[in-house]
């Protein structure tokens, strides 16, 4: 890999470290990030709040009522677990077409991907509605002598998700190791030496380690590419497996997979900007990068607006009524809203992205990120609810309305997500410190050449 | 491992400076080298000549029987302990149990390859002798160290030898030392 010129001029390995490891190491922490932390402690307390309620109740409290049944949780839960494949596509399809910059950003986009995953699956376990006997999902051999209905992509989901979140959040610890290890050589305190030493699990980056973890590391590059896009496929048969028309379709699959590659990144923009200016990071995360996600961001929201288009032609030159009726009702139905929101933050609000100035503004950057979250979380709610909500026969048309609990739920989501990420923001470092180590010499390397 | 002999442990400052005083040591007859860097080296396991990892092997193997068993598991379940007729569909039903058994071959080669790098680097071990080293723990961030053993000798000439191809701090350890 030639890492020349990905890194602020001048910045050698030593800077790196302490960028990147001071603030872990700092004693304290600024004003702004304990007030961050406890409005999102504050969302915590809401979701525990509202897991209470619900597991006493029941999935009641939700809206969902007849024909639509799904409502809120798994329009969340898709959406939650789509952001998390823009991290997984940067660590492991970018390692594979070498691409150094993807080293800079790695470990938060890595980070980022396994907290949306982890809250992706509380939704459709609550959904479950008597979500204790979730086990009955696993093959096991239980009293009642029967099998998961495997012909079913809920099971597929199922294994799915299974594999998912627990490749991605071993593989983001393993690759830790290293950097948990400098920490520990660096740590004044005996306490924080125990803690991050116990967590190192006795890294020393010896050779033998090392050629191990590369091996892994590319094996599992190899790996995540297939499961990145498998997950988010077996997520779109979910709906597709349905008979509902605007689910049943085979466009499904890649039309959530660019979806949830297109929210990744844009959750990737919403993080690392603000993450760039609190640690001043520019020398490792530069404008080029920050250009590079603005690209992928736009590529991917074009491949979500053909997808949109392809819909709607598809509806028209199939004539099927069904089909049209459920295409009018996204247009003006009752959840036109939420359809032409999508429009505007999906689509409309991406096209300053052609503009090479505004790919390099943190600023433009961070709100039209923020945009697309938006956005998506729109067009995933509107997937699910517009089918739903009028099923074939008129006569069992009905409407989901969210009540107070739907909104907590997913507000309390939001709080769950920003916890954990506020946490590890404190004491982890954020940019994987040997990838960046090791593009700074390179950089340091190739300017000396270029001197001599 | 000859973590109990005495040795010399040599600092460099780049990889090329390492590379090259492994190279040269290993021609002069020195075995038992180990090196620790900041970052993973490019060509230093070969010219230590650390035989290839066995990992993708493991994984390749692990990734199989996930996918075969989740294959098995499905044929035993659906067609020999629990066959369902549904309107005389055949029970071998292949083309839904693919995907399943793609996801368990991903989650089981990952799990092999994660597992099997810890267990074969000896992890988790939190005490190793080495960390009682002087300057170990440079090695996590920009130093390049070079670990060889000490024989009869009292290490003059190998201490030479070392600082003339590039090794900076130069230190006994191992040993009674």
């Amino acid at each position: 890999m030639n890492g020349e010129g990905w890194l602020a001029a001048g910045t050698t390995p030593g800077d790196v470290d302490a960028r990147i490891a001071r603030p872990a190491l700092a004693p304290r922490f600024g004003a702004g990030w304990r007030i961050g932390l406890s409005v999102s402690l504050l969302g915590v307390l809401v979701l525990m709040l509202t897991v209470s309620v619900l597991l006493t109740v029941g999935v009641g409290i939700w809206g969902i009522t007849r024909p639509a049944y799904w409502g809120f949780a798994i329009a969340n839960y898709v959406w939650w677990i789509g952001i998390g494949m823009g991290g997984t596509f940067i660590s492991t399809a970018l390692y594979l077409l070498r691409q150094p910059w993807r080293n800079s950003l790695s470990r938060y986009a890595e980070t980022m991907t396994v907290f949306a995953v982890c809250v992706s699956g509380i939704f459709p376990i609550l959904h479950l509605g008597r979500p204790w006997f979730f086990y009955w999902l696993f093959p096991y051999p239980d009293t009642m002598n029967v099998w998961p209905q495997w012909r079913s992509a809920l099971f597929w989901d199922f294994c799915a998700i299974l594999a998912y979140l627990l490749v991605s959040v071993l593989f983001w610890y393993v690759s830790m190791l290293p950097d948990l290890a400098t920490l520990r050589d660096r740590a004044a305190g005996r306490m924080r030496r125990v803690v991050y030493g116990f967590l190192a699990l006795g890294w020393q980056g010896e050779a033998r380690e090392w050629q191990r973890l590369e091996a892994l590391t590319r094996i599992i590059a190899a790996l995540g590419v297939p499961l990145v896009f498998s997950v988010h496929s077996m997520v779109a048969l979910d709906l597709s497996e349905g008979l509902l028309a605007g689910w049943h379709t085979t466009i499904f699959p890649p039309f959530f997979v660019a979806g949830a590659l297109f929210s990744g990144f844009a959750m990737a923009l919403v993080i690392g900007v603000p993450l760039r200016k609190r640690f001043r990071l520019e020398a490792l995360i530069t404008e080029r990068h920050l250009d590079r996600l603005a690209i992928l961001l736009l590529t991917g929201g074009l491949v979500v607006a053909y997808c949109y288009a392809a819909e709607i032609f598809m509806a028209y030159y199939s004539m099927d009524e069904y089909e049209l009726a459920v295409t009018r009702f996204r247009f003006t139905g009752l959840y036109a809203p939420v359809y032409w929101a999508a429009i505007v933050c999906n689509v409309l609000a991406i096209q300053p992205l052609w503009w090479a100035r505004v790919r390099r503004s943190p600023r433009w950057l961070f709100w039209i990120g923020l945009s697309v979250v938006f956005g998506m979380w729109c067009e995933r709610i509107m997937l699910v609810l517009s089918s739903e909500y009028r099923p074939f026969l008129p006569a069992a048309w009905g409407r989901f309305m969210p009540t107070v609990w739907d909104w907590a739920m997913l507000a309390g989501s939001i709080g769950l997500f920003m916890t954990m990420l506020l946490l590890f923001v404190r004491w982890f470092p954020v940019v994987s410190m040997h990838e960046t180590r090791q593009l700074a010499h390179e950089s340091a390397q190739g300017s000396r050449e270029a001197q001599a | 491992m000859s973590i109990g002999r005495p040795g010399l442990l040599a600092r460099f400052d780049t990889p090329q400076t390492l590379l090259g005083a492994v190279q040269a040591a290993r021609s002069q007859g020195h075995r038992g080298l180990r090196a620790w860097t900041p970052y993973p080296v490019e060509g230093l396991a070969e010219v230590l000549a650390l035989p290839p990892s066995r990992l993708p092997l493991a994984m390749l193997l692990g990734g199989l029987a996930g996918g075969l068993g989740t294959l098995a598991l499905q044929y035993y379940s659906a067609v020999i302990d629990y066959p369902v007729n549904i309107g005389g569909r055949p029970l071998a039903s292949w083309p839904a149990f693919g995907p399943p058994a793609l996801e368990m071959t991903l989650l089981c080669a990952g799990l092999v390859g994660i597992l099997g790098l810890l267990l074969r680097s000896g992890l988790p071990r939190w005490h190793r002798p080495e960390f009682d080293w002087a300057g170990m723990e440079q090695a996590s961030s920009d130093a390049f160290l070079l670990w060889l053993p000490l024989d009869d000798e009292d290490g003059e000439a190998l201490r030479d030898w070392l600082l003339s191809n590039g090794a900076r701090d130069l230190s006994r350890v191992g040993g009674d030392s």
